[in-house]
């Protein structure tokens, strides 16, 4: 799993990489609420194109991330999803909540 | 056809990707499609990451693989010898987790369930889980 954070106003934009579990997750997590914390980002994007595989605990982590940044008055999107991604997202009820946009890997 | 494999790992989560792509690597016997291959990834990373954080509680343990194919029928079995569930009923209910500080977005059932044809789960408190999985493939 690789991270590559690039900031745009108060949006941080999330290039992931590679695999998404319970394993990776956490740093994931940790990246992110360092960067959330530092009270410079509003808002978060996720760029998904080069995420080969994600479980349910990636879902939890972006649950965790959207709460915060809902709390802090701003949005959450995602991009650039598989559709195998974008089967776990359908069930898990984020696709009702989290702005996907329209274009598709 | 039919061929069986069995594998045993130290419940890390650094062993859950490693158990998926074994898994995976040993599914593409069969005619497999991208989406086949992984939806069974998907759902064994799922039990293993369960056994894992639910059943060893993050400590030690081991958990065991096994998987096994008759003609176009995978069946895969993974079992740990850890806590054990009190109610499956409630554990499989959507988004129910017995850790929510932790951020585990009690889907993993729900996930195994979508992803795979069939699923049981067998387990007894202070004795251990094991997770059955099925699922036809289509090619």
């Amino acid at each position: 799993m690789d991270i590559k954070l690039e900031c745009i106003g108060q949006t941080l934009v999330v290039k992931l990489s590679g695999e998404i579990d319970h394993h990776t997750s956490g740093d994931i997590r940790d990246i992110l609420d360092r960067e959330i914390s530092s009270g410079n980002v509003t808002n978060l994007v996720f760029d998904f194109d080069r995420v080969t595989f994600m479980d349910s605990s990636g879902i939890g982590m972006m649950v965790g991330r959207y709460k915060q940044i809902s709390a802090l008055g701003g949005k959450v999107m995602v991009i650039r999803v598989s559709p195998q991604l974008d089967k776990i997202f359908e069930i898990s009820g984020l696709k009702k909540i989290l702005d996907f946009g329209k274009e598709k890997r | 056809m039919e061929n069986y494999m069995k594998l045993e790992v130290p419940a890390k989560s650094c062993n859950e990707s490693f158990v998926r792509a074994t898994v995976g690597a040993f599914s593409v016997q069969l005619d497999i499609s991208i989406e086949e291959l992984s939806d069974i990834k998907t759902a064994v990373s799922e039990a293993v990451t369960n056994s894992i954080v639910h059943g060893y509680e993050n400590m030690k343990g081991i958990v065991k693989i096994v998987c096994r194919f008759i003609e176009d029928v995978m069946e895969i079995e993974i079992t740990d010898y850890g806590k054990g569930i009190e109610d499956i009923g409630q554990a499989m209910q959507p988004l129910f987790t017995t850790q929510p500080d932790s951020e585990r977005s009690g889907m993993g059932f729900t996930v195994m369930e979508t992803f795979m044809d069939e699923l049981s789960v067998r387990s007894a408190v202070g004795e251990g889980t094991v997770v059955t999985m099925k699922k036809k493939i289509r090619g």
